[in-house]
């Protein structure tokens, strides 16, 4: 088999090394009734050309977005990833490192993540992120936490714009610890007020910049409604190229920022795996989870780059630890970093004005289609249009004729009948006006 | 004549060496007008961002396409991954990342899936999670598997999370986990964020769970056992099944840490051992990469007791093919809820299934019988050099104390430090916590005999140069290394987690 080297004269002479006779000899310490004599029921090796073969077959099973009109987002979005980053992530003293444990023999890890953990801090506004979190719902949980923590208040008020999603998952970390959820209903109609919901117990706020359904709205009376409460404003940000031309949360008053990056740099890969950010105010340092790289000398005076702080983390402190995270999203901070590289200021820039434009072309051509209402005042790169019937059945219709034309709101609210009709739809740098021809002629199609 | 000595006193005008660059942070380098990424114009639009335009410069540095090619590949020159060479990181499981793994993962109509497609769109990718998690299941003899987590220690949270559900819908709260004291500290970090209490259970004189004091400790207030199996110290619980035995009649689960399944997969099912719950580390035993740092991915797979409490979302057959539930309410069973956002590390599991595929039934037998053969072998020729402080055979990781280094002045750390001058990643060290200055080696099955010999031998080494009194060599240790020695306390009491430019004063974050 071509990745195990030992022949069978070498196994011969590491056994007569050892003095067992066979390798079964070895794994004496295992119940008999447990070991296994056979292989399992599976299916044998087999050659790279046959994997290969497979893997094109299960890919032949799907609708890849690259060939077809595609307008989905709600948190993950398709921007085109420059070739570079794909070439150089796949270095093999990249992508077959582990956790830089000896800074010696790990500068390049420690150096990029140092640049990653500058380069969140200055998108988000805020004075520090760590070298990253899995994704976006976890960090937006492991934020919750980290909140309650610092206020040691249980009680957690929840955007109604806020993704799904996040909040289920911070619902589910939040259920064994003894928190007080309270989340507002899905805010469609851009109604809510939730600096009405905070009282003396809360510790903090969390709200999404723009929002699930697409919106962009100032949080500075919100953090200061906060503050004035002794809470934490924690702001999420789903669509991290959208701070290319957004007022930074950290402007705004947010204490936590926590965010999915996987628009720069990783492909959306049906979901995961992806890269959570997470910034915070300088005073939080010490009750942030997971990894920091710090700089540092070495013993010549010459700068260089450690993991610092680890007496937060659970290697160190077991139980008493912020989080227990390990393994984070170390390869996919590397693809996130250098696409923000590539593109400097200039790049994210006009990248952001792009996806904006785009979006502004879609929305007025969306209104144009009979029945069909565009319900934001603001947003970004993605909006919520409300059409005259359920729109699972028309996202199903569209799909059918070839353009995956947005997300029904439904599968992501499925009990809520008032939002049974609305629809969100995306677009990036990669949708040209063809493609949004081909979604009006489907969506009306669809309607008629 | 300059010889080498004198160039190593003196150094270069630049301060590189050679092929080896020094390279500075990208703020340090380029100018704001440029970019690597030529976009078009945007088409003049009235914009509809409500006022809330960024006022300031982001603070980004702009540099040019081969700029940018050559600051990473610079970095990446300064870092050791498996593919540089022998890499026996302890319970890390560096073996060999095949490169098909990562072509099949970027294959138009896998990489670039977004998750919610329609699901009729994405039935080969349901189809591909469906024979992971197949895979997983036979391989550990187990009924169910939750591809949901995100990495190892998220696994064991889900793990927990659904053993607490189970337990909570039979109205019997339970406060307590019991963690023997070689455990990752993972463990008790994940059972402290699920709600439990931490109680350790300590390690017998055969580097095993004392299962008297387990028994002892296992009362109608206990609701999980975790153990890992085989255990930090490479050696396998042979108490195993009576630890079910003892678990199970208390009433609680027996959670097992898959972290280290390399030393079992394709000989030992852990459904036959007991267990209730178990998480995989597709990044370990399934050669997904780890990337510096992940990412991973953690399915657990779960008993039938357990099965109806694991979280959404997760892939059904029904008669218009697969399908996905994704809320608690569409479930036959009684999910705890959602802990990540979408489906799983999708693109991990095409590596796992990618890399099972090839291995097949029987080379995977040959992975964790090649992977024990070599930690065995490596205990084999370097017992009289080190302390095996506990008996043969091991699995598939080896543990040596530093007793023998006692009296030299040279400790296990220095060690580590002086095989990076040798060309060779250290072993895992100071860990576990059971023998004083561990140093846990990995080896797996993916190291010829002469890279495994050529580590024996640079060992035996080493070890003959600490008796000698070379004390100084090893304080030292390295020297030929990108950076020597870092000063780690500096970083940690002043910390600099961010550049900032040079005209602005800041001090410590």
């Amino acid at each position: 088999m071509r990745y195990l080297p030992l022949t069978h004269e070498d196994r011969q002479q590491m056994l007569s090394v050892i003095g067992a006779e066979s390798v079964e000899d070895l794994f004496r310490d295992v119940p008999a009734d447990a070991l296994l004599s056979d292989p399992v029921a599976l299916p044998g090796t087999q050659g790279e050309m046959a994997v290969e073969q497979a893997f094109r077959a299960f890919a032949a099973g799907n609708v890849s977005p690259s060939s077809a009109p595609s307008f989905l987002g709600g948190g993950a979005y398709r921007h085109h990833i420059p070739a570079t980053v794909d070439h150089l992530i796949q270095r093999g003293e990249f992508l077959t490192a582990y956790t830089p444990y000896q800074p010696e023999v790990a500068q390049g890890t420690l150096q990029y993540l140092f640049e990653f953990q500058t380069q969140v801090a200055l998108l988000t506004g805020m004075d520090v992120a760590n070298a990253s979190m899995y994704d976006g719902a976890t960090s937006c949980a492991e934020a919750v936490m980290m909140a309650t923590r610092t206020r040691k208040r249980r009680r957690v008020v929840i955007s109604g714009g806020l993704h799904p999603h996040y909040r289920e998952t911070s619902v589910t970390y939040g259920k064994y610890t003894d928190l007080d959820i309270h989340a507002l209903p899905a805010d469609w109609q851009d109604s809510e007020d939730a600096g009405a919901a905070i009282d003396g117990e809360t510790a903090c706020v969390v709200v999404q910049y723009p929002d699930f359904f697409g919106r962009v709205r100032d949080y500075t009376a919100l953090a200061d409604a906060c503050h004035a409460a002794g809470a934490l404003l924690v702001v999420v940000v789903t669509e991290v190229v959208s701070l290319g031309l957004l007022k930074p949360p950290g402007e705004m008053g947010a204490d936590i920022v926590a965010g999915e990056g996987q628009s720069l740099g990783n492909a959306a890969s049906f979901g995961g795996p992806t890269v959570g950010l997470m910034a915070v105010r300088g005073s939080f340092l010490r009750q942030m989870p997971g990894r920091l790289a710090g700089q540092t000398v070495d013993v010549d005076g010459r700068r260089g780059f450690v993991l610092t702080l680890s007496t937060r983390e659970q290697h160190i402190r077991r139980e008493k630890a912020t989080s227990n995270i390990c393994t984070n999203s170390g390869l996919c901070a590397l693809a996130f970093t250098i696409h923000l590289t590539l593109l400097g200021e200039q790049g994210l820039v006009r990248l952001a004005e792009l996806n904006h434009a785009n979006a502004v072309e879609l929305a007025d051509r969306l209104a144009a289609v009979p029945g069909v209402d565009v319900l934001n005042d603001t947003f970004f790169n993605e909006l919520t249009v409300r059409l005259p019937k359920p729109a699972a059945g028309v996202v199903d219709a569209m799909a059918e004729r070839g353009v995956l034309g947005g997300i029904p709101v439904s599968r992501l609210y499925p009990d809520n009948p008032d939002l049974r009709n609305l629809l969100l739809v995306a677009a990036t740098e990669l949708n040209s006006s063809d493609d949004m021809d081909a979604l009006v002629a489907t969506l009306t199609e669809a309607l008629s | 004549m300059m010889d080498r000595a004198m160039m190593d006193r003196e150094g270069t005008f630049t301060g590189n060496r050679g092929l080896e660059k020094e390279e500075p942070l990208i703020f340090e380098q380029g100018s704001p007008g440029k970019t690597a990424v030529d976009l078009p114009e945007p088409p003049a639009s009235k914009n509809r961002l409500g006022g809330l335009e960024r006022r300031a410069p982001i603070g980004l540095p702009g540099l040019s396409e081969p700029e940018v090619v050559r600051h990473y590949l610079r970095l990446s020159q300064k870092n050791y991954g498996i593919d540089t060479g022998f890499y026996p990181l302890g319970s890390c499981t560096m073996k060999h990342n095949p490169r098909i793994n990562e072509k099949v993962a970027r294959l138009p109509g896998l990489g670039d899936l977004h998750p919610l497609q329609p699901v009729s769109t994405v039935q080969g990718a349901l189809e591909l999670i469906d024979t992971c998690a197949h895979w997983l299941k036979v391989l550990t003899g187990m009924p169910a598997v939750t591809m949901n987590p995100a990495a190892g220690a998220h696994g064991e949270l889900v793990g927990l999370m659904t053993i607490r559900a189970a337990l909570e819908d039979r109205g019997d709260a339970r406060k307590r986990v019991l963690v023997p004291e070689s455990a990752h500290g993972t463990n008790p970090a994940t059972a402290a964020m699920c709600g439990y209490a931490v109680q350790s259970i300590p390690a017998d004189d055969r580097g095993r769970v004392d299962l008297a004091i387990l028994r002892e400790r296992l009362d109608s207030d206990v609701a999980a056992v975790m153990v890992t199996n085989p255990n930090t110290c490479g050696l396998f619980e042979n108490d195993v099944q009576e630890i079910a035995k003892a678990t199970h009649e208390a009433g609680a689960f027996f959670y097992c840490d898959g972290a280290n399944f390399n030393a079992l997969v394709g000989r030992v099912r852990p459904g036959d051992l007991g267990i209730d719950c178990m998480h995989l580390n597709l990044h370990k035993t399934f050669s997904t990469p780890h990337g510096g740092g992940g990412p991973g991915s953690g399915p657990v797979v779960l008993s039938e007791a357990l099965a109806p409490y694991a979280p959404v979302p997760y892939v059904v057959h029904g008669p218009d093919g697969a399908t996905l539930v994704e809320k608690p309410d569409d479930s036959d069973g009684k999910p705890f809820g959602r802990i990540k956002g979408f489906h799983g590390q999708f693109g991990m599991f095409v590596r796992a299934l990618s890399y099972m595929m090839s291995l097949g039934s029987d080379g995977l037998r040959d992975v964790s019988g090649d992977a024990v053969l070599s930690a065995n072998y490596i205990l084999a020729r370097l017992q009289d050099t080190f302390r095996v402080p506990f008996p043969a055979p091991c699995m598939h990781e080896v543990l040596f104390s530093d007793r023998t280094l006692k009296g030299t002045g040279v400790t296990t750390l220095d060690m580590a430090k002086a095989l990076l001058d040798e060309g060779f990643h250290p072993m895992t060290v100071y860990f576990p916590l059971v023998v004083n200055g561990a140093m846990l080696v990995e080896p797996t099955e993916t190291e010829s005999k002469e890279s495994i010999d050529s580590f024996v031998d640079t060992m035996k080494h080493l070890a003959e140069r600490a008796a000698a009194g070379d004390v100084k060599f090893f304080h030292d240790s390295p020297y030929l290394t990108p950076r020597r020695r870092l000063d780690e306390t500096t970083a940690a009491r002043n910390p600099i987690l961010r550049w900032h430019p040079p005209s602005l004063d800041h001090a410590a974050e």
